[in-house]
């Protein structure tokens, strides 16, 4: 964990309600699948966001207007100064066999999928995304993964764009290993669909986001477990369902 | 003999700031970011007999100026706490620690207390007769003076370590349990855990909390918390940690004013890890803007004339 003042290099609307923001600070030792904790001026609790993208000194983020904080953060401007906890929670392992990743995510769950998509390549693996959505409207990131040569996949629940349905009606037949992030329903969906072996990224309540407080745990294979230090991301065995 | 030095029941700590339980974890976490040795001490996560998963989740909700936590006292129980979070608490803390200890029945506050009464790292005892996120148990004994009075005397049988009472703010009046609790054998009391409160998610238009209420905490409740200090203050000898809502320096020179000895500093540490720390690097340059030239003389200073 680390506390670092970052500086907004942009902040610019992708969908009517997704953003994506740009900050300019020491963003040293950022993992893939980790979070940061943002302090905003007039709100208690900070607010934990996924990374999408790091280089040693910028992180970009990209979030969804959602309630008070993002309220706040989508209306911040260029040159605006942010308190920020990084480098927290036990991100997406790297460490799979085979050679075929494929990339899992809904919503604001696809954010943090990018910068995993990018250490996988790296590793030499081969990378396919399926980025499932509500509707065309609400679709993001599509180009920044094909950009990367990463072979996308889009569903929209309503038809409008990609395939008509869920991310779990476009699971391919090959064999693979898979790393998801999303809303429960939707994890709960590919943990029951996809084959193989995967790693799930939750989201939960928090107070501190470092571990401290025990706001946000989950029971588990494998005892009681804090999202936000021992998670946010889980292995397929140690998943317990509650419901 | 610093400027900060303060002594808690019979032992003497380097500064009065002390992280509060179950905003510290065991420690560790926070040692990532500074030495955790600069503290006074720290009161560590609320430990039970037996491992506790703790309340559903939801278990945080925001509020003004604070928040709300049904956390429900999870933990690993007695035993996984002194063979793994003590050993590695060692590596990174040199002082005594205040072991924070939450029971279900006189017993089990009892056999958990005897178990860290054993431990070398243990300063002090902490009893938590107030949690509110636990049924059976927890606040029911600090919301009644013969209760809180079992509990007291029943686990000083137990200890050779100074035993502090943490206590509820969520009575009608906490003077006569604070007293009832000095007759009955305690060195020190706490005060005050949280305020029981709730928030409502207006789309789903039901609680935010899972377990409906919680434990509202953070810098809202410090005139609370203050003028209760203040009122214990004026009915009991024995050493009083105050905190609600401690964020800054002033704070805690204000609650010392009141009469604490000591404070603790819970909620704060959640938004910013380093507040134990720059509270501390702060004291003494705002001990002077006020004059002050040791921080115990200041203990009780309101109630002066």
């Amino acid at each position: 964990m680390k506390q670092v003042i970052f500086k907004i290099a942009s902040n610019l609307p992708l969908t009517e309600t997704v953003y994506r923001m740009e900050l300019v600070g020491d963003s040293e030792g950022i993992t893939c699948g980790q979070f940061v904790n943002i302090k905003i001026d007039g709100l208690f609790l900070r607010r934990p966001i996924s990374v999408y993208d790091v280089s040693t000194d910028s992180l970009t983020i990209v979030y969804k207007v959602v309630g008070q904080g993002t309220e706040k953060l989508c209306e911040m401007k260029k040159g605006d100064e942010l308190d920020i906890l990084t480098c927290l929670g036990n991100g997406y392992s790297l460490d799979f066999e085979g050679e075929n990743a494929l990339l899992i995510g809904g919503g604001v769950g696809v954010p943090p999928l990018y910068y995993l998509a990018k250490q996988l390549l790296k590793k030499g693996k081969k990378v396919s995304a399926i980025l499932g959505f509500n509707t065309k409207a609400e679709v993001f990131g599509e180009e920044d993964f094909k950009a990367l040569g990463v072979d996308v996949t889009v569903t929209t629940a309503d038809g409008s764009y990609g395939i008509k349905g869920f991310v779990t009606d476009a699971l391919p037949e090959y064999d693979y290993y898979y790393f998801t992030c999303g809303p429960e329903p939707m994890l709960k969906a590919v943990y029951k669909n996809a084959k193989g072996d995967g790693q799930f990224s939750f989201e939960e309540r928090m107070g501190c986001g470092f571990g401290a407080c025990m706001g946000c745990s989950h029971k588990t294979v494998k005892g009681y477990k804090r999202v936000c230090k021992d998670g946010p991301v889980f292995k397929k065995e140690e998943i317990l369902w509650e419901d | 003999m610093g400027r900060l030095n303060v002594s808690l029941c019979g032992i003497e700590i380097d500064n009065p700031v002390i992280p509060s339980s179950g905003t510290f974890g065991y420690g560790y976490e926070y040692a990532e970011l500074y030495d955790i040795n600069v503290l006074g001490t720290f009161s560590f996560k609320g430990t039970t007999k037996d491992s506790r998963f703790g309340n559903p989740t939801p278990r945080i909700a925001e509020c003004y100026s604070g928040m709300i936590n049904a956390v429900g006292l999870q933990n690993p129980g007695v035993d996984a706490v002194i063979s793994e979070e003590l050993p590695k608490l060692k590596t990174c803390f040199d002082k005594k620690v205040m072991a924070n200890i939450g029971g279900f029945s006189v017993d089990e506050y009892v056999y958990t207390a005897q178990k860290l009464d054993e431990c070398e790292q243990v300063g002090w005892l902490e009893v938590n007769i107030s949690c509110p996120n636990v049924h059976g148990g927890g606040m029911s004994f600090g919301t009644s003076p013969s209760a809180a009075a079992e509990v007291t005397s029943k686990v000083k049988a137990a200890t050779k370590k100074p035993l502090i009472i943490k206590l509820s703010p969520n009575v009608t009046d906490i003077v006569s349990i604070a007293k009832a609790c000095e007759d009955a054998g305690a060195d020190g009391i706490s005060m005050i855990n949280t305020m029981l409160g709730m928030r409502i998610d207006l789309r789903k238009k039901k609680p935010i909390i899972a377990n409906k209420m919680g434990g509202f905490s953070g810098p809202a409740i410090f005139p609370v918390a203050l003028r209760m200090v203040y009122q214990v203050y004026e009915a009991v000898k024995i050493p009083i940690i105050g905190m609600g809502g401690i964020s800054n320096a002033e704070d805690v020179i204000e609650m010392m004013l009141a009469g604490a000895t000591a404070v603790q500093v819970g909620t704060a540490n959640l938004i910013d890890p380093l507040a134990c720390k720059n509270i501390i690097d702060d004291l003494e340059k705002t001990m002077d803007k006020y004059g002050i030239k040791n921080i115990k003389d200041v203990i009780g200073g309101a109630h002066n004339g």
